[in-house]
């Protein structure tokens, strides 16, 4: 009722030209102005929480790994490198992995370049068939404290005794005579039940970590943002940075 | 509403309303599916089947405004306010298992987010759709009166 009123009236009606092209012009602009401005915004906070989350994300990683970090490090698991450092690198690492063979010298080079400030975790996932044989043999090894000797003779010989991806692990023990072991106490060892425990918990961790591929970096618990010899560089220039101040 | 150019200005700004809603909820939608990594279970493809043409066809009702968006919008949110409700029964757990449309990849009974102890993702999307389609049923009647 009160709108048909007010529709007589003669200035509603029959506006001036001038009134008229104000009256739909202004609002229009306005509103088109207020819906750019509105998508922006939201598209903004978007883009922005979508860079920020991966840093929070990864720094509730630290934070969970200073807390607790069974998962990513057993007490059996071989290490290098000073108890006082403050940036650890756990590797989950496969024997007759390639790319872990090329990643290890790089790793090496990142802890030599920082001596007492790095220290190196080594978790075993032998995805490969036949490479938990080996692991059982730098087990073995780790008993007569001749753990990275091996593994750097193992690496060093992958190509005889696992090429391309198809390892014959028996072939292991051509490559590891000059090292000074007691083969006989070797082969005892390598069987023991422990071992087999520790291939175990090795790869139930791998699991729970979401490791699917190898090598696989953690960085005092920080995974490396996507896979690369810069990317695990920066990582651990990251932390050193933030650990020493 | 003391005159047909306010009256249009207000139903203009709860149509607008309804499209920020719709456009929150589907970059929301996105954040948590893309950025923080939770998979989208079924229903909730469904119901994204529902909010994101919004985003898209609200704006088609603001620029220049027109009101018979209702009639192309309201179908979407209600469909997918249905949608949300039976998530929400699926999660409380008032209905059975056998009626789950979704046993593959992952169960729709998954709860990956709980904000102040009660705020879940199919919260968020049954308050989105509802607060929509409210608004949307409002625009009508005023329009139409």
């Amino acid at each position: 009722m009160k709108q048909k009123e007010r529709k007589l009236k003669p200035t509603e009606r029959n506006p001036k030209p001038k009134e008229r092209a104000l009256k739909n012009k202004q609002p229009k602009v306005k509103k088109g102005r207020l819906f750019v401005f509105a998508a922006l915004f939201l598209l903004l906070v978007f883009i922005g929480g979508a860079l920020l989350y991966p840093n929070q994300k990864s720094n509730e990683a630290t934070q969970a790994y200073q807390r607790n970090k069974s998962t990513f490090v057993r007490d059996h698991s071989p290490v290098l490198g000073s108890p006082a450092a403050r940036v650890e690198i756990v590797e989950f690492l496969d024997p007759a992995c390639e790319t872990c063979k090329a990643f290890f010298p790089l790793v090496k080079k990142l802890m030599a370049a920082n001596p007492d400030r790095v220290r190196l975790y080594v978790r075993y996932a032998p995805f490969h068939s036949g490479s938990d044989y080996v692991v059982k043999i730098l087990e073995a090894a780790k008993r007569q404290g001749k753990f990275w000797e091996t593994l750097d003779a193992v690496f060093a010989a992958q190509s005889s005794w696992a090429p391309h991806h198809n390892p014959q692990p028996q072939l292991v023990w051509n490559h590891i005579g000059g090292l000074g072991l007691d083969t006989d106490r070797l082969r005892q060892d390598m069987n023991a039940s422990e071992i087999e425990n520790i291939i175990r918990q090795d790869l139930a961790d791998a699991k729970t970590l979401n490791v699917t591929m190898t090598p696989e970096f953690f960085v005092n618990g920080r995974p490396l943002p996507s896979f690369g010899a810069d990317q695990l560089k920066d990582l651990v220039q990251g932390a050193l940075a933030a650990a020493y101040k | 509403m003391d005159s047909p150019a306010r009256t249009q200005d207000s139903d203009w700004t709860l149509v607008f309303v309804c499209w920020l809603l719709a456009s929150v909820a589907a970059l929301g939608s996105l954040f948590f599916s893309e950025v923080m990594g939770h998979p989208p279970c079924v229903l909730c493809w469904y119901q994204r089947i529902c909010m994101y043409p919004l985003v898209l066809i609200l704006p088609a009702g603001l620029f220049p405004f027109d009101a018979k968006i209702v009639r192309y919008a309201l179908p979407l949110s209600l469909v997918g306010l249905l949608l949300a409700i039976f998530h929400l029964l699926l999660v409380a757990g008032y209905i059975p298992e056998t009626i789950k449309p979704c046993t593959q990849g992952i169960p729709c009974t998954e709860v990956q987010i709980v904000w102040f102890g009660f705020v879940t993702i199919p919260l968020l999307s049954a308050v989105s759709f509802l607060l929509i389609s409210a608004l949307l049923i409002l625009t009508q009647r005023r329009s139409s009166v």
